[in-house]
């Protein structure tokens, strides 16, 4: 790697509020053109939140976000134009046929008609999913479906590619074959690929940088060879768990969890 | 950039054509309202001097049927937000502003066609329009299709769940309905309630189309079309600016 790279993506002291909750917490971190970053934490530990923040899907309550020299905060439909995402969660329109579904996206994405019909068929056949492709989306299974929403994040072919989770629920053939392509376009087009998982092998082996949050608080950021030595740990999941500690992890967290949260804290 | 619009249109019109049985059930209402009404009232409003109910009604149960289509297509960005569809319009690297108009538009289209197709099951109940001035009166179904479905979306720009469904029903919907002279004339209502009528955008859409459809002629015309284009621009700045500012 250079060191004169550019950084694609600047984050200073962002933070999201909810009432009382800080589901980011004064978070710094910057992401260099073309490389690989991943973004690890527990459940809730604010990784979505992040991603929609950076994606303009919500306002920060503080901090500031540059997006390729454009800050994200003042010009939001010039940001738009430079990232792709695939959303953890579903979606798709289930009424629409999945063919429907990819057009729909190549259209407000802009991808040129000369290349729509090519990259749509290449994405259905990478999540092999071509035979079904004038199928409604509500006849689809949930990897069926996941395997969709995949293939319709890299028919445009964008600056940046937010992937959330997006391997989630896929068995480890499809899970492969996904990850090979999007290596291919971070190598072939330069794209820089932001992306949050709970496996850690993917991180390991796809990663050029990796950044740990928790509790809405970055607590490690580095390449994974530094992560390691940091932990004194052989593999990133033991650094992870070093780091995050080994309890259970809620999605939204209850009193009760804040309560223990809080004695562990104090423990310290 | 207006393929945007297009998409988002398109979308609208092929969820409305292949949902057969949402399409057969929003007929069941305008029918059983032209039924009860007409031929519970209309003996009544004979003799009271009042014509043919029928006549009268129609127009309004027609108005009434894209009154109820433009609404929900409106509020269909709850459903949106619910499933998750949202976000991908959400986020496309077009102006919102965009999305917002293909949504108006693609909804109004299916308002529209609902109108019509309403106003061909009233011929069925007895109902004999004045053909000269037809162009004119799906006009004023365009406009009252356009202004209800911006309307929907900026309501919906601002309501977060379903929940909210039965009160947008019961304190917006049917008061709007009821309150624009569909079903009654408004001469000689007490005058609180007559400016109420006034003021209902709803009220310009449904005399506009009631006179259209008998081929009366008249100032009345142009001023109820200047009424409902002003409203309606107003009424899709109002959306596309709150639609512009959804967060997740």
């Amino acid at each position: 790697m250079s060191p004169f790279r550019k950084n694609i993506i600047e984050v200073e002291n962002l933070s999201k509020y909810f009432g009382n909750l800080k589901a980011v917490d004064n978070i710094s971190f910057k992401v260099e053109k073309g490389s690989v970053f991943a973004f690890l934490g527990p459940n809730g530990a604010g990784k979505s939140t992040t991603i929609k923040m950076l994606t303009t899907l919500t306002k920060p309550s503080s901090g500031r976000i540059n997006i390729d020299g454009v800050n994200c905060l003042e010009n939001k439909s010039e940001i738009r134009k430079r990232f792709g995402i695939v959303f953890q969660d579903q979606s798709l329109d289930d009424e629409l046929t999945a063919y429907e579904n990819l057009n729909f996206h190549a259209a407000i994405y802009n991808v040129p008609k000369k290349l729509r019909e090519q990259r749509i068929k290449f994405a259905l056949n990478l999540v092999e999913l071509s035979q079904r492709k004038n199928d409604f989306v509500k006849t689809f299974s949930g990897g069926m479906k996941r395997r969709l929403e995949i293939a319709r994040g890299l028919i445009h072919h964008p600056l940046i590619l937010f992937l959330d989770e997006p391997t989630l629920g896929l068995d480890p053939q499809t899970r492969n074959k996904i990850w090979e392509h999007i290596e291919e376009l971070n190598q072939k087009e330069n794209m820089t690929i932001f992306f949050t998982t709970h496996y850690m092998p993917e991180a390991e082996q796809m990663a050029d940088k990796i950044a740990i949050i928790d509790y809405g608080k970055i607590i490690a950021q580095g390449t994974l060879a530094q992560l390691k030595k940091n932990t004194k740990s052989t593999s990133l999941e033991d650094s992870f768990l070093n780091l995050t500690g080994r309890s259970l992890r809620e999605e939204n967290a209850t009193s009760i969890d804040r309560m223990r949260m809080r004695r562990r804290v104090f423990r310290r | 950039m207006s393929e945007a619009i297009y998409v988002m249109w398109l979308r609208q019109l092929k969820r409305y054509w292949r949902s057969k049985p949402r399409l057969i059930g929003s007929l069941a209402q305008p029918i059983l309202f032209l039924i009860a009404f007409g031929f519970g009232f209309g003996p009544t409003f004979q003799k009271a001097g009042g014509g043919d109910y029928i006549q009268f009604l129609a127009p309004g149960i027609i108005a009434m049927t894209t009154l109820f289509t433009a609404m929900f297509s409106g509020i269909e960005v709850i459903w949106d937000r619910k499933f998750g569809f949202l976000k991908e319009t959400l986020v496309a690297p077009v102006p919102r502003i965009y999305i917002m108009l293909g949504k108006t538009i693609g909804g109004a289209t299916v308002a529209v066609i609902q109108g019509i197709v309403v106003l061909m099951l009233t011929l069925i109940v007895g109902f004999r329009p004045n053909v000269t001035l037809l162009p004119l009166a799906f006009l004023f179904l365009a406009l009252i299709a356009l202004f209800f479905t911006s309307f929907g979306i900026a309501i919906a720009s601002k309501i977060e769940d379903m929940q909210a469904f039965p009160l947008i029903m019961n304190f917006i919907i049917m008061p709007l309905f009821f309150l624009s002279g569909a079903l009654f004339p408004i001469n000689g209502l007490p005058k609180p309630i007559e400016i109420i009528v006034r003021i209902n955008p709803l009220h310009y859409g449904v005399e506009g189309l009631r006179n259209s459809l008998m081929g009366i002629t008249g100032s009345y015309i142009t001023v109820n079309i200047l009424i409902l284009l002003v409203l309606t621009a107003i009424m899709n700045i109002i959306g596309s600016l709150l639609f512009s500012k959804v967060e997740l």
